[in-house]
């Protein structure tokens, strides 16, 4: 059976970006593997996160920060990225 | 102590999660694959990189469609929330009258999307339509089709008439699980209608009310058969919302990357309100 995959149009920056948040879900199953319980704990947003619920809001977050980046300031997306990884470094920090 | 976590049971989870790859993940995949490229078929795709997402949030047309959208949203919570909890709080709580509201309350849910848009199609002409016939003979000049304000009350009648049911099945459904001490203790305390409203009723429903609220403002916000089919976005733009305007965009035009890059923007609006909305829900069950 030949399947074609064609469609689904890959390119090399696109799977790339898939194989990182893959990659970052392995990563969280490993942390929870060794780290049971998800470290729940009440941050700045004064409501109980896990550390799941955390990536979900940097990834979040870092989503939106890309598209105010391409918005207001122009297609150069390297600081966007610097400034989200900032984000989620604060975020796993902070919240 | 014992383990209280059994790993094993997400093999239970395995075939939820190959259904939701082949109906929800791949065809994301596929979005986000399009959204960097163009294409004018025949699987060949140039590479585009941001160009699309560039385009689409400095467009007035996906602006407009947003800030329409978010009106429509809006008035729609407006009207439906109160009228649900005002039909809920008059409806009957024993008797005959108890199966007979809830069937009269479930009719409308139970029509189909497209059905519904057809019915007010006809039902607001003025020519052969039963509502815009008499309102016309009434001396109000309504015509849906030439005028958008028409349009838009047109359409967002129709929307309460479709789903205000919705909203009241769920107050009812918080109003009969409060117990009678409750009742009971406010009548002794000789508590006013409006006291009784306030401190009693309206907290039961909160839960219930936070589960409508999420459901009507998603489901608004991703709304596209009833319009679509009652105005088609009309009349010039003036409800085109937008689920039409990706439409549009993507089957209309075959403009394949921006209609994907407008797709993956409209998602992380949704999944970020769904994430609010979530939050608001899980903490305040935790509160209580």
């Amino acid at each position: 059976m030949n399947l074609d995959f064609s469609w689904m149009a890959w390119t090399w920056p696109t799977a790339a970006f898939f194989i990182v948040i893959a990659l970052m879900l392995c990563g969280m199953g490993v942390w929870e593997y060794v780290s049971p319980g998800g470290n729940p704990r009440v941050g700045v947003l004064r409501f109980e996160t896990t550390r799941g619920d955390r990536l979900f809001v940097s990834l979040l977050g870092s989503a939106f920060i890309h598209l105010a980046w391409l918005g207001l300031v122009g297609p150069n997306l390297w600081w966007a990225l610097a400034l989200s990884v900032v984000y989620a470094i604060g975020v796993f920090r902070y919240v | 102590m014992d383990k209280t976590w059994n790993n094993k049971a997400w093999f239970l989870v395995l075939p939820v999660l190959v259904l939701v790859a082949f109906s929800a993940v791949i065809p994301l995949m596929t979005v986000v694959n399009y959204s960097v490229q163009d294409t004018f078929g025949n699987n060949v795709f140039f590479w585009a990189g941001t160009e699309w997402f560039e385009e689409l949030l400095h467009s007035d047309r996906f602006w407009e469609a947003m800030v329409r959208n978010l009106i429509f949203s809006f008035i729609i919570l407006a009207i439906e929330v109160p009228l649900g909890i005002f039909i809920a709080l008059n409806m009957p709580k024993k008797g005959w009258g108890v199966p007979v509201c809830l069937v009269l309350m479930a009719l409308p849910l139970l029509v189909p999307w497209n059905v519904v848009g057809t019915i007010w199609q006809v039902f607001g002409r003025n020519d052969i339509g039963l509502l815009g016939y008499y309102v016309n003979a009434l001396g109000i000049d309504y015509n849906y089709v030439q005028d958008p304000f028409d349009a838009w009350v047109t359409v967002i009648v129709m929307d309460v008439w479709h789903w205000t049911s919705l909203v009241v099945l769920l107050c009812y459904a918080g109003l009969v699980s409060i117990p009678d001490a409750f009742y009971q203790a406010a009548k002794i305390d000789g508590a006013s209608r409006w006291a009784v409203f306030r401190y009693i009723q309206l907290p039961k429903m909160q839960r219930v009310l936070l589960i409508a609220v999420l459901l009507r403002f998603m489901d608004s916000f991703m709304i596209y058969t009833e319009p679509f089919v009652v105005t088609g976005g009309g009349p010039g733009n003036s409800t085109t919302f937008l689920s039409i305007d990706l439409v549009k965009t993507a089957l209309g035009q075959f403009d394949l990357g921006p209609a994907a890059a407008m797709s993956l923007v409209y998602f992380l609006i949704i999944l970020l309100l769904s994430w609010v909305f979530y939050t608001v829900m899980t903490n305040y069950d935790a509160e209580r």
